[in-house]
């Protein structure tokens, strides 16, 4: 088993290693690039040479790659040329942002999801599977942004019960009562589009554990059906529930972009937003890289939990 | 004697489609609304309407007899803009769906059938593009671009057919095992052929149903990229650009806000539902399995 997690660890590494590649010859062939972007045309060509020198362009593609890359592995994210802040300083202001708000919202939906799934498919073609069925069918159609935009309308200008933007109204930043009137509608956006694809998912793993032989034999025994959901299914179907759980990594990075935008929540979505219109590259560069690298953690994470948790894999090794 | 087996083949799988419909009055209505939006975009520039005609004095109208939907802040017909973007959505849906069924398609057949280091190359693309978020990708490789429908194609295309390229290359690979291509290979046919005129019709049903999901995912990435502002540019719209606008005029106009959003549900929904039925069209078993 310990080869087969090493194996996985060793293919993980030249991903990434590619994944930074890929970014960084993506922005260095960007039509406009960042020395555009810090020089006017009004400039002499010295000074231009000046600000390149400055900032290691002038250097040849590969040594800027290899610095980029060992600035990151040091925590230096490099700064953004729109704002001149650094990076790192800006994402560890809005990273617990949006960590604060996708993982509640995740861990809702989640547990929610596993309920109604298991729900309908001990109670295949009934009324609770056909409503639950029918509800997550219509959710994976919704946009999260027009739910949104329900939200807002019906909680922020109807009843006018809930601000509509960003996470503390002003001069109340430490009010916990204020943050979570800005949290609740950004957050039930959220767990609401978290929510159907895994339903979907739960109820087919049920139905799928239910159509199985050893199903039948217990059947054949005289145990009662809750006997079988508790002692038996509800495990079957649990396994790859958790194991998936990995995947959710890269949610915490970037799993809000909309929700976060529409609401102006301060955290990592409206954040990436600013600098893809800005066309701030660093920015855009780190967080490509930060949440590839977070998706490729993810799916280690997910491929070691499954081999500790199932026998079946650890002899694959 | 083949063609009785196959008329009778056929009769079952349509028997299947039409159980799964009886069962299911979601899909056939959605079904008939995405028949209507379809029909609507497709006649929009023979209907006298006009999307972009302002008529200052009727600004922001409740829906009426004359507008149907309503008007929008510079007094244009809603309905009308809500049609016009309708076709915009779809249009780009539709050619973007292409796009990623043709990459999707020959990277699978030609991975599946060369295998070695082709296959691996081929392979590890699809691994990290798919290890990059899709909103993050699809919005750095929109700054390449120039802002327009013909970019918000490509970018959707060229960077959704990966799970498609895995689905058929599973397939290839194990087509390739069977008599009929083992027998055209040894036979000195070439590799495109094999492909054009064997592997392609065995995996057809494959990507039918990969189509209508494509189409779907499509259409909602298309009207988030929208709505964040780095999709369809004005003054064309999509659903997705009117519900950005509407954002702006939701207190008082909500219905503008309403109606669009509404037709990408039931749009999405729709070709959803389709992809069930074509499903159960291709392994009538799926059905069986699902209701006793």
């Amino acid at each position: 088993m310990a080869r087969y997690i090493l194996k996985r660890i060793l293919t993980a590494i030249p991903m990434v290693l590619l994944i930074t590649v890929l970014c960084f010859a993506l922005m260095h062939f960007a039509p406009y690039d960042a020395i555009d972007a810090m020089t006017t045309p009004k400039m002499s060509q010295e000074t231009i040479n000046l600000i390149k020198a400055k900032y290691g362009y002038d250097q040849p593609v590969y040594v800027q790659y290899v610095r980029w890359l060992d600035g990151i592995m040091n925590g230096n994210f490099g700064y953004s040329i729109v704002t001149k802040q650094s990076i790192a300083a800006d994402l560890a202001v809005r990273l617990p942002n949006t960590v604060k708000l996708v993982l509640p919202a995740f861990i809702t939906a989640y547990i929610l999801a596993v309920v109604l799934g298991l729900i309908a498919g001990a109670n295949k073609n009934k009324k609770a599977d056909k409503i639950i069925d029918a509800v997550s069918s219509v959710g994976i159609a919704v946009p999260s942004f027009w739910f949104a935009m329900l939200l807002i309308f019906a909680l922020g200008y109807k009843l006018k019960l809930l601000p509509i933007v960003g996470m503390h109204a002003v001069g109340k930043e430490s009010s916990i009562t204020d943050f979570l009137k800005h949290f609740i509608m950004p957050f039930l956006t959220l767990t609401v589009s978290f929510m159907p694809a895994n339903i979907k998912f739960v109820r087919s793993s049920t139905l799928t554990q239910f159509s199985e032989d050893y199903v039948l034999v217990q059947r054949a025994f005289g145990a009662t059906k809750s006997e079988i959901m508790f002692k038996h299914v509800c495990k079957n179907v649990l396994l790859p529930v958790i194991t998936r759980l990995g995947m959710a990594l890269p949610l915490l990075v970037t799993g809000a972009i909309i929700t976060e935008s529409v609401f102006s929540w301060p955290g990592v979505g409206p954040y990436f937003i600013k600098a893809i219109q800005g066309m701030d590259y660093p920015i855009v560069m780190i967080i490509l890289v930060l949440s590839s690298t977070m998706v490729i953690l993810g799916n280690l994470l997910s491929d070691i939990l499954y081999c500790l948790i199932d026998p079946r894999i650890k002899e694959m090794g | 004697m083949m063609k009785e087996k196959r008329n009778k083949d056929k009769s079952i799988r349509i028997d299947s489609v039409k159980l799964a419909l009886k069962h299911d009055k979601a899909a056939v209505i959605s079904l008939i609304l995405l028949g209507i939006i379809i029909l609507f975009a497709l006649l929009a520039p023979f209907l006298p309407m006009e999307p972009n005609a302002t008529d200052i004095a009727n600004r922001l109208k409740e829906p009426s007899l004359t507008h149907w939907f309503g008007t929008d802040e510079v007094g244009r017909d809603y309905f009308a803009r809500v049609i016009y973007g309708g076709r915009v959505s779809l249009i780009v849906a539709f050619l973007a769906m292409l796009t990623s069924l043709t990459i999707g398609v020959a990277a699978g057949t030609i991975a599946g059938l060369t295998g070695g280091i082709v296959d691996m190359i081929l392979m590890r693309i699809v691994d990290i593009l798919h290890s990059i978020p899709w909103m993050v990708l699809v919005t750095v490789v929109s700054i390449f671009l120039k802002p327009g429908i013909q970019s918000i194609i490509l970018v959707i295309g060229l960077f959704t057919w990966m799970e498609i390229a895995r689905l058929v290359r599973a397939e290839t690979l194990s087509l390739k095992e069977r008599e009929f291509i083992l027998y055209a290979g040894f036979s000195g046919v070439s590799k495109w052929k094999i492909i054009i005129s064997h592997i392609i019709p065995s995996v057809f049903p494959t990507i039918i149903v990969a189509a209508t999901t494509s189409m779907a995912n499509a259409i909602m990435t298309e009207s988030s990229l929208s709505f964040l502002g780095v999709g369809i540019q004005q003054p064309m719209s999509s659903w997705g650009s009117l519900l950005q606008n509407a954002q702006g005029t939701m207190q008082n106009s909500f219905h503008m806000a309403l109606i669009p959003g509404l037709l990408i549900i039931i749009t999405i929904f729709a070709f959803n539902k389709l992809g069930n039925l074509l499903r159960v069209y291709v392994e009538p078993k799926v059905m069986s399995g699902e209701k006793e």
